[in-house]
């Protein structure tokens, strides 16, 4: 299959940026999209040329650090894949792609295709623990946990941190990352006892970081590579809201 | 308690719900004040005569102004916050996102022309009912038929039939109405989601909820627009010389 790139190049922070195209040709329909970048760095190498940055690590949809804006849709046009999860074939043969980086003012391009998505580490750091005294490991059945809620709190800890919700959101907000980090620690009781200072903590921190205030598009849980429901920003709301009339 | 209100992203939220709440609820009551004017042009009088310049109604009317008022400036900033988290540079590439409503993504826009349409339902009915009988006794004479015809601000229903004969006034209200039918689609269920009150299960519903609200709002307020259109010869002749009861 042969393709035509418009890939946003930029050399630095600082640096005003501009789409460049290339042409890679002779690519195999199962050729992952990341191996189809590795190929056009490949021959970019080769004539001489600075290769293009982009964010990968695990390459089988876990750790959350590929990113892309692909054709207008964070993590390509496929539902519920992150971009290293998506594969040639899903294309059209000639088929010419805009690739562009996540653009949110929370998280800067430091090069081409790679933001600064530290942000989220930051609202993490906030309160998206549970503080514990760890003695032995206590026995596996010991607190009891109806199903229903287990399951919901795993839908929730599915989020890998990828950025794509406050990628795709026309305001720039976080909310369903925040959710589901709130959401998952919420549903057990571990979690639980620090809910109220969780949800202060982790909404302030959003908000001083300059993310967006949520709408209720739905464009987030559309594009999440994990399908994350915005039922977790519902009980992110209600978390935050009775928080701060018990105060 | 009063500062998250104003300076964090989930009060803000909860003051635009709770004010749509409220504007929501009122759109109602004044749907069904006028579906008296289906019924009887005196019955529409004598609620107009009931809600005229006294303690309770003018009370009323300040709320009502000051859920706008909030609604709206909350409106501004938060699209000025979101405005600016989205950054200077913008995708080259945008899609509709699965299942993502277009309302959804331009509540600004209808707001705008919500407010647009409200300043000329002011001039055409507030300022010629609630206004005059503020300020004393300034008549509403327009021309009808080639006579100037006196409107007494408790004659609701002439002057309602008296506006709605112009086609042009029936075609704005109706241009006006459908932005709200938009507005509300979203609005409706929006709003029990910024409080919380939402999950799988509901989404459907809620929505659901939302396009039968704004659907009845929109149905509720055409009909009499049409009708007065249609019979607006007959009113006028019948309430011309309607006086209130003193
Ligand atoms: C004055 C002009 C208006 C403007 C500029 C405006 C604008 C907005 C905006 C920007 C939103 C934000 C959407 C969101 O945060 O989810 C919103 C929500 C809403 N509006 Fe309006 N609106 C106006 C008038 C009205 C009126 C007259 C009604 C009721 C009949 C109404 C009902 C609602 C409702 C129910 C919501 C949902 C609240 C929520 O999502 O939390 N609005 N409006
Ligand atoms: S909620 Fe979805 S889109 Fe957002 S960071 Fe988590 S996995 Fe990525
Ligand atoms: S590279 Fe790890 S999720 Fe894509």
């Amino acid at each position: 299959m042969n393709f035509t790139l418009k890939i946003w190049r930029q050399k630095d922070a600082k640096s005003h940026g501009a789409f460049e195209t290339y042409k890679v040709s002779d690519i195999s329909p199962d050729t992952s999209f990341l191996e189809m970048m590795d190929i056009l760095n490949n021959n970019l190498i080769h004539e001489g040329k600075e290769p293009v940055a982009f964010d990968h690590d695990c390459r089988e949809g876990i750790c959350g650090m590929c990113s892309l804006h692909i054709n207008g849709h964070a993590h390509g046009p496929e539902q519920a894949v992150t971009t290293c999860q998506i594969y040639m074939r899903k294309f059209r043969d000639g088929q010419t792609i805009v690739i562009e980086p996540w653009r949110s003012a929370a998280f800067p391009v430091i090069k081409d295709l790679v933001v600064d998505r530290g942000a989220y580490d930051k609202i993490l750091q906030a309160g998206g623990f549970v503080s514990v005294r760890t003695n032995s490991v206590p026995d596996g059945n010991a607190i009891p946990i109806p199903k229903k809620d287990a399951d919901e709190s795993m839908d929730a800890a599915a989020c890998v941190g990828c950025g794509a919700c406050a990628a795709t959101c026309k305001n720039g907000s976080a909310m369903l990352f925040v959710a589901a980090r709130v959401s998952s620690l919420a549903k057990l009781p571990q979690g639980r006892v620090e809910g109220a200072r969780r949800a202060k903590a982790m909404v302030a921190k959003m908000d001083e970081l300059g993310f967006g205030n949520c709408t209720n598009t739905g464009a987030c849980q559309a594009e999440c590579p994990k399908s994350i429901s915005i039922a977790h920003i519902a009980r992110l709301n209600r978390e935050f809201l009775s928080a701060k009339f018990e105060d | 308690m009063s500062c998250f209100l104003t300076n964090s992203s989930l009060g803000k939220k909860l003051v635009m719900s709770v004010t749509g709440c409220f504007l929501v609820l009122f759109i109602l009551f004044h749907m069904s004040m006028n579906i008296t004017l289906l019924f009887s042009p005196e019955a529409y009088n004598m609620v107009c005569e009931f809600l005229g310049a006294n303690w309770y109604a003018l009370v009323g009317t300040v709320i009502l102004v000051a859920g706008i008022a909030i609604h709206f400036i909350y409106a501004l900033m938060l699209t000025v916050d979101n405005y600016r988290a989205r950054g200077k540079q913008r995708y080259a590439v945008t899609v509709k996102e699965k299942g993502v409503e277009w309302a959804s993504k331009n509540m600004l826009l209808l707001g705008w022309i919500i407010i647009g349409g409200l300043a000329l339902h002011l001039i055409h009915f507030w300022s010629k009912m609630q206004l005059v009988e503020i300020m004393g006794s300034h008549y509403f004479t327009p021309e009808i038929d080639g006579t100037a015809t006196v409107i007494n601000p408790a004659n609701g229903a002439l002057l309602v039939a008296y506006t709605f004969s112009k086609w042009y006034n029936v075609l704005i209200y109706i241009l006006w109405l459908a932005a709200l039918w938009f507005h509300l689609t979203h609005g409706v269920w929006s709003m029990f989601q910024s409080v919380g009150w939402a999950n799988d299960t509901w989404y459907p519903r809620l929505k659901c909820i939302a396009k039968i609200v704004a659907t009845l709002v929109l149905l509720g307020f055409a009909v009499v627009l049409i009708l007065m259109y249609l019979n607006s010869g007959d009113i006028i002749a019948q309430m011309s010389h309607w006086v209130p009861e003193a």
